[in-house]
């Protein structure tokens, strides 16, 4: 067994029974994030939220793929067709595709690269394209206007999320993304870069247009946005990006800051405990909060989001950066380039 | 090196099968019955009556431009945090000149009112 | 082997789809041809190890330029047909630039071929051990601080290029200052009185400005925390 593993092609299945591993999980708990977060909302407004489809609503998920698999793909006068099923594909896979390299335990991740970090940086500055070319494929004045909007926010947003990724990186001396978490064997990062976890957290917010930064999707003015001529699968295809984003982002967080697999207390009982199970629980944690988020905060005005971007976040972080880097050499703290 | 890399062609080969078998899933099981009003574009309640993509508001391409100029900045940066290790003091002070004549260019834009919305 | 037949893909496919930049019929479709086309360009520099560049010309080029070449495309509406009509006056300067150019590659390959030891100069060995991002970084602040820092000054020079060119005032933008918000009292704008029933507003002296003066700022909360309310409330909350 362990030799046809190590041959070409048994490598090679096991590399897609590795990716299949990680796929099937994470989409159905993309599936039922969707669930979760209209309970979550549902008990934060007193409402019992979805209770029919099995015990608790816990097969609604299913029903709602069911739905959405059923109903007519709308394509309409004037979009330009290939576009226009190709955009959500694009969301969906750009989505998937980033956690080849998301360490979910110690060297337990698909695709473990030098620049793990640089490559997640690039698979989210790509999220812009999916967006834009929805808005314009689909011919509509609020597709195009919630997708330029959309798009205008989400690369405001991320500049600063970079300056927070290089303070991070100045305090581990690596871009690969399991020496991110080692590194934090003795302390947590969200403790002394502080600061900087909340430009992150805040960012990534903004970054996967979710409340209280929906402006692209703002159903009050220009109804939903870039995905208003979507409908069935292609819409479905959109809404599970969306959330596999939230997931991304919270697995993201909970890397550079939460400190990854490893246990809240690194003693005998907590550390018995794999490590996979201590990195859900903590996206999970970071789920939590981005619904919470959603059921608290009313939504931004563009101006202000904008002014929040560039004239305070940008700004601070680059400040911080700065203030860190400086503390660093001047204490010696800083970690030998990897030789 | 290159090897670690193959992985992540065989996730976006099944992702992407997977995208694709859920749009075409459902083109095939669902009812097709389109016709001219279905397919019009979406306006409140009254005829679509120009095109959708036409000139935009200057500001957007500001945002865009700025915005190479920082990620261009960041890029700088992040060989920068790697090796800071090893170049030490000079290397910090050559980053925060760099970083100066920049902050010198953000200043201008602050007060150009560049980053103002309304 | 891998290696090789991934080199034909990308490089054929970086080819054709550079070949469809300027033959597409949409500028958007051109733009899309254009981002394959830096995605192969990437996967060039993978093959070659040069990991930090392959992700930098994705974050860089197309996770910003191309941004930018997409906005400009989908909203400038430029009018591609008549770009179209001036194809036979430049024609001859565009295929004067191609042939310098392709003059000079063949002196460099030329160069390579008839003077082997040339090769030798074209490019510092590649570090093994280290990671080719730490590699960089180890020269580009130090040992190049002199074109680091001119990079700084063309960035420097884009910035304040971008903003002359684009930026115009706009007078009759009303913008939101957040000090002058903050700073309102509910003493300076809100007066309570405790009107008697039946009684209009009129009777008590009060007339409706014409033009609201603060009506600029009307974002700020009127019931922030103020204790110093002089009058009393009205008694509205009726449970």
């Amino acid at each position: 067994m362990t030799a046809f593993f190590a041959s070409g092609f048994g490598m090679f299945v096991l590399m897609v029974l590795e990716t299949l591993a990680l796929l099937v999980p994470l989409l159905l708990g993309v599936a039922y994030a969707t669930v979760a977060e209209r309970k979550v909302l549902a008990a934060m407004q007193l409402r019992k939220g979805p209770n029919v489809v099995g015990p608790f609503g816990s097969l609604q998920a299913f029903a709602d793929a069911g739905k959405m698999l059923m109903k007519e793909t709308i394509i309409p006068t004037g979009a330009n067709r290939l576009l226009f099923i190709a955009a959500p594909m694009l969301t969906f896979v750009l989505s998937m595709i980033a956690w080849a390299v998301i360490p979910v335990d110690n060297g337990w991740a698909i695709a473990d690269i030098n620049v793990g970090i640089l490559y997640l940086y690039a698979i989210s500055s790509l999220g812009v394209y999916g967006i834009l070319i929805a808005g314009w494929s689909s011919n509509s004045k609020y597709a195009f206007l919630g997708g330029l909007r959309s798009a205008a926010q989400m690369v405001s947003y991320e500049v600063s999320i970079g300056f927070v990724l290089v303070t991070v990186l100045l305090c581990v001396g690596s871009l690969n993304l399991n020496d991110i978490v080692l590194a934090q064997r003795n302390i947590w990062f969200c403790i002394p870069l502080f600061p900087m976890f909340i430009v992150f957290f805040i960012s990534s917010l903004a970054e996967t247009n979710r409340s209280p930064f929906d402006l692209p999707e703002g159903e009050s003015e220009i109804v939903a946005g870039f995905f208003v001529e979507y409908s069935a699968m292609t819409f479905a295809l959109f809404f599970l990006g969306e959330y596999a984003n939230m997931f991304l982002m919270s697995g993201l967080t909970s890397i550079l800051f939460l400190g990854g697999w490893l246990s809240p207390i690194p003693l005998p009982p907590f550390t018995w405990i794999p490590g996979v199970f201590w990195f859900i629980l903590k996206v999970a944690l970071c789920m939590f909060v981005f619904m919470w988020v959603r059921a608290t905060f009313p939504r931004f005005r563009y101006d202000q989001l904008m002014r929040l971007g560039w004239k305070v976040f940008l700004p601070m972080s680059l400040a911080w950066l700065v203030i860190t880097a400086g503390v660093l050499v001047a204490t010696g703290w800083l970690p030998h380039a990897p030789s | 090196m290159l090897f670690n890399y193959l992985p992540i062609v065989v996730f976006l080969v099944i992702a992407g099968a997977i995208a694709l078998l859920m749009v075409g899933g459902s083109l095939l099981a669902a009812p097709q019955r389109p016709y001219a009003e279905k397919l019009s574009a979406y306006e409140c309640g009254f005829e679509p009556f120009d095109d959708a993509r036409r000139r935009f508001d200057v500001r957007f391409y500001l945002v865009a431009i700025l915005f190479i100029i920082f990620d261009l900045e960041v890029a700088f940066l992040f060989p920068w945090a790697i090796s800071l290790g090893s170049i030490g003091m000079f290397g910090f002070l050559s980053m925060v000149g760099f970083l100066a004549v920049l902050t010198v260019g953000f200043i201008y834009e602050w007060c150009k009112g560049a980053l103002d919305w309304e | 082997m891998i290696a090789d037949i991934a080199f034909y893909i990308f490089a054929a496919v970086l080819l054709i789809s550079a070949a469809m930049v300027v033959s597409a019929r949409n500028p958007v479709h051109s733009v899309l041809f254009l981002i394959l086309a830096f995605f192969n360009a990437a996967g060039l520099f993978l093959l070659a190890g040069a990991e930090f560049l392959a992700m930098i010309l994705v974050i860089v080029y197309v996770g910003a330029v191309a941004v930018l070449f997409l906005f400009v495309v989908m909203m400038l509406d430029v009018n591609f047909a008549r770009l179209r009509e001036g194809f036979q006056r430049y024609a001859p300067v565009g295929a004067t630039v191609g042939v310098v150019l392709l003059a000079e590659l063949a002196l460099v390959l030329g160069g390579w071929k008839f003077a082997p030891e040339a090769a030798t100069l074209r490019l510092a060995p590649r570090p093994d051990q280290v990671q080719n991002t730490a590699a960089l970084g180890a020269l580009l602040y130090t040992r190049y601080i002199l074109l680091f820092q001119m990079a700084g000054l063309v960035l420097l020079v884009a910035m304040v290029g971008a903003i002359v060119l684009s930026l115009r005032d706009r007078h009759d933008a009303r913008r939101q200052d957040i000090n002058r918000q903050q700073s309102r009292r509910v003493a300076d704008t809100l007066e309570l009185v405790r009107a008697p029933l039946g009684a209009g507003i009129a009777s008590l002296g009060i007339y409706r400005p014409i033009t609201a003066p603060a009506a600029a700022d009307g974002q700020a909360p009127p019931g922030s925390d103020n204790p110093e309310v002089h009058a009393p409330a009205p008694p509205a909350e009726v449970h």
